[in-house]
Order: structure tokens, then C-alpha cells, then sequence
């Protein structure tokens, strides 16, 4: 599906998003967080800039559920770290199993609905992580309520992540034509939520 | 003014503005990587100038000299040269007037700078084009060379002199052509064979070949991190540039392991975007 120049101009500004919080929305926190949220936008704005190039038919990739599990895991790894300080060792191996049992039930024949158990499980967790914790936090007065931004933004790669899955499976919640036409718009709201939620908080 | 305005819309093909704008941004970033003053606007508009005229300049005098083999290539037979709208004649002259003038522009500038510059349209117009492009596919290692020559020149009029990190920007740049031009020479192997022109697909064969692009975007990511630390570039934007390297390098690995047209096309363009993203890093650093 070829791209139109409104979807290539949301997904520059996608990508200039990503870049800015790589280059600095970060600067100024501790190792482990920088490492998370730098992987977490560099795989969106390196994920933005193939969508660029190649258009939205790179979305049926399957490299793509893989590929979309690591923005949710290293985001929430990186939340975890900064506001759940006892639970950092066992979220960050929850993450790395997690990620490699994707990549093994990905890469091998597996029978059965393993494969998508262990995605939906590893996702929703990740995902109910970057939804609720920013929200908790602000409403709390734990952060300031711009933080509420970075539980949107997570409520949003849930819903495409979502909208994708269910393609991939077969049963579409929505026309393929419909959320390939939504997607860009999704993806800079989704990013812009996530720049100004750090900013915010 | 009308035919003014028909000869630039004849003769602009044969500059090949994309290309040339894109080793002039290597050139600026060279020259703001030395951190000189960087708003000297008679400097910037002289390196700006003369680099654009010596660009243009080989790139004009290589399209006269491959005339007859641009006419073969389906990807080239339009270009004036080999369509015939223009006279070998008008466009060797063009390309010579281009040339003095930009290398006569350069060495009044700096003499050293006026030397980079002067290998570099040297390397292109006669080591590559007319002496090796049509025996060895080795060639394009001399193309390269003069497609780093612009970073190189522009970081040696901003510093006086040559130091290890201008080399290494060069060699950056150096190592990020094949990734552009080797995908190329896959993309058009018919027409490379028609013309008879040796590429390293045809030479080695395509395994062989991204093998070489892979190896060579791992070698550019490598010496552009180099440099950018070199140059002292703050922590954020280091980590920029290596997100942009690693989405290059698994590109490099995908073409390796997971060949196909759609993954070669992304590289060729992917590896565009990050030489361009990354001398924008240079030229930000700075201001």
C-alpha cells in the first residue's frame, strides 16, 4: 500500500519526535533507564523511517510482532527502574525471558496457541505497565499529572498492537485498508503522547 | 532569458543535484566539525561554491566521458549526454568551466583545501572514470575515495591541516558508498552487463556482493562513531547516531542472511538517509 504525502509527513514528524527524546528528552537519568528508553525510540524511529521507505505493507512482516514487542518491553523496564525500585531485578528478567521465549516460539515450529499465549502475556504486562503506572503515579501526586501523558501514549501502542495482532490472526477488528490508513496518525499521536508525558512529569 | 532558462533546464540533469547536495552536507559538516568560527559567511558561501562547482564539475565531465555506455543502460539513456540533447562538445566545456572554477575558487580559499579538492575531482574524472571504471570492478574503490574527498576538504579549510579525525570522517564516507553503489549494481545488473561496465555482482556474484555491502556498513558505522566522538559530540547525540548505525547495521545483516529486492532497496535508501541524518548531527553539534 503505497504511501500518501500526508501519512509520509506524520511519519517524519514521528521520527523527529523519536529522535529528539534519543538525543535529549533522556539526558539526565540513570544507566540502566537510559538504555531502555533509548531502545524503546530508536526501534520507533528506525521502525518509522522503514515505513517511510518501504510503506505500510512492511506491517505484514512477521518480524513485526517481534520487532513491536520490544517498544512496550524496554519503555516499561525503564518506568519499572525509576519508579519500582524493589520490583527492578525480577521486571528486568520477566522482560529478557519474556522477550526470548517470543523469539524462540517465533523462530521454531510450536504446536498449539503457545505462541500467542506467551505474546499476549508478555505484551499485556508490558503494556498494563506503561498504562497504569504513569496514571498511579500522577494521580497519587507521586509525579505531575503530564506523566498521565506517557500512560496514553501506552494505551495507544496497546490498541495498534492490538488492531495488528487480531489482522495477523485473521479476524480483523477493522479493515486491513482502515487501520494501514489510521496507522501513521496512531503512531505520531502515540509518540507525541510519550515525548511530552517524559517532559511533563 | 528564455534560452538561459532552457540551457539550466538542460544542463541540471547532468549535475545530478541530489548527489552533489548530498556530498556538499558532507562538506559543510567536515567544516563544522573543526569548530572553527562557523558563521564566517564569506567562508561558508566560498566552501559552498567552490565545492558545488568541483562536484558538479566531475559529475558533468564523467557523463561526458561515459556517453557512449549511458546510451546502452536503460537507467541512463536519457540523460542529455547520451540522448544527444546536448553536444559532447557543450558538456565537456561545461564540465571543464565548472571544474577550473571551482578548483581556482578552492585554492584562492586555502592552498591545502585546493589540493583536497583537486584529488578529489581527479580521482573521480580519471582514476575511476576513465581510467578503471571499464576494466575492474574495483574501480568504484577510487569513486569512493573521491566521494570522501568533500568531508575531508571541508573539515581541512575549518582546521588548516589534516588530523586523524578528518581521515576518519573520509573513511566513513568511503565506506558508506559501496553500501550505496554495490546495492545499486545489483539493482541495475542488466544494465550494467549491456554496457559492459565490470561490477562486483558480475564479478563475484550477489552473495559475494552483500557480503561487501554488509561488511562495508559495519566499517561506516564504525568510523562515523569514531569520529563523532572524536569530535567531542555531546552523549545524546552519540546515542542518536548509534541508533541510526544500528538500524544500518540490520539492514547490512538482513541483506546478508535474508536477501531480497525489497530489503536491497531499503538499504540503498536507508544507507541516503543515514549519511545525510548524520552530518545534520555534525553541523547541530556544532551550532
Amino acid at each position: 500500500m503505497k504511501l500518501s504525502g500526508q501519512d509520509r509527513m506524520l511519519l517524519l514528524i514521528t521520527v523527529l519526535l523519536a529522535a529528539y527524546q534519543v538525543s535529549v528528552g533522556i539526558d539526565g537519568l540513570s544507566t540502566l533507564p537510559i538504555i531502555a528508553y533509548t531502545i524503546a525510540f530508536g526501534v520507533l524511529l528506525v521502525a518509522g523511517l522503514l515505513l517511510f521507505i518501504l510503506g505500510l505493507d512492511v506491517l505484514d512482516s512477521p518480524i513485526v510482532v517481534v520487532i513491536s514487542t520490544i517498544i512496550p518491553l524496554s519503555l516499561s523496564i525503564g518506568l519499572v527502574w525509576e519508579y519500582l525500585a524493589s520490583y527492578r531485578t525480577p521486571y528486568l528478567l520477566f522482560s529478557i525471558i519474556g522477550f526470548a521465549t517470543i523469539i524462540l516460539t517465533r523462530s521454531f515450529p510450536v504446536p498449539g496457541k503457545l505462541p500467542v499465549v506467551v505474546l499476549a502475556v508478555v505484551h499485556g504486562i508490558a503494556g498494563m505497565t506503561i498504562f497504569l503506572l504513569p496514571i498511579i503515579f500522577a494521580l497519587t501526586g507521586q509525579a505531575r499529572m503530564g506523566f498521565t501523558l506517557v500512560g496514553i501514549g501506552g494505551g495507544l501502542i496497546g490498541l495498534g498492537g492490538l488492531l495488528l495482532s487480531f489482522l495477523k490472526t485473521g479476524k480483523p477488528i477493522l479493515s486491513r485498508e482502515t487501520i494501514f490508513n489510521i496507522f501513521p496518525g496512531l503512531l505520531l499521536v502515540m509518540t507525541t503522547a510519550y515525548v511530552a508525558g517524559f517532559a511533563l512529569r | 532569458m528564455k534560452s538561459i532558462a532552457a540551457k539550466f533546464r538542460l544542463y541540471w540533469p547532468l549535475v545530478k543535484g541530489l548527489q552533489t547536495g548530498l556530498l556538499l552536507a558532507t562538506g559543510l559538516a567536515g567544516y563544522m566539525s573543526a569548530r572553527c568560527p562557523v558563521f564566517n559567511l564569506g567562508m561558508i558561501l566560498g566552501l559552498s561554491g567552490s565545492l558545488f562547482m568541483s562536484i558538479s564539475g566531475s559529475t558533468v565531465l564523467n557523463m561526458w566521458w561515459d556517453r557512449d555506455i549511458d546510451a546502452k543502460m536503460r537507467r541512463t539513456q536519457k540523460r542529455p549526454t547520451s540522448s544527444g540533447n546536448a553536444t559532447p562538445k557543450e558538456v565537456l566545456r561545461l564540465g571543464l568551466i565548472l571544474s577550473v572554477l571551482g578548483v581556482g575558487w578552492a585554492v584562492a580559499l586555502d592552498a591545502l583545501y585546493g589540493l583536497v579538492v583537486f584529488a578529489g575531482l581527479f580521482f573521480d574524472v580519471v582514476i575511476y572514470s576513465m581510467w578503471l571504471k571499464r576494466r575492474t570492478c574495483w574501480g568504484i574503490v577510487w569513486g569512493g575515495i573521491s566521494g570522501a574527498m568533500p568531508i575531508l576538504a571541508g573539515r581541512v579549510l575549518g582546521l588548516g591541516s589534516i588530523d586523524w579525525i578528518g581521515v576518519t570522517l573520509a573513511l566513513g564516507v568511503l565506506f558508506w558508498i559501496p553500501t550505496h553503489t554495490l546495492t545499486f549494481s545489483m539493482k541495475f545488473f542488466d544494465d550494467y552487463q549491456a554496457a559492459g561496465v565490470p561490477t562486483f555482482p558480475s564479478t563475484y556474484g550477489f552473495a559475494f556482493t552483500r557480503t561487501t555491502i554488509a561488511v562495508s556498513s559495519v566499517l561506516a558505522a564504525l568510523a562515523m562513531g569514531a569520529a563523532a566522538f572524536g569530535i567531542g559530540m555531546a552523549w545524546g547525540f552519540l546515542r542518536l547516531l548509534g541508533v541510526l548505525s544500528a538500524g544500518l547495521l540490520m539492514l547490512a545483516f538482513a541483506i546478508t542472511f535474508r536477501p531480497s529486492d525489497r530489503i536491497n532497496f531499503s538499504l540503498f535508501k536507508y544507507a541516503s538517509i543515514y549519511m545525510l541524518a548524520a552530518m545534520i548531527l555534525v553541523v547541530i553539534e556544532v551550532l
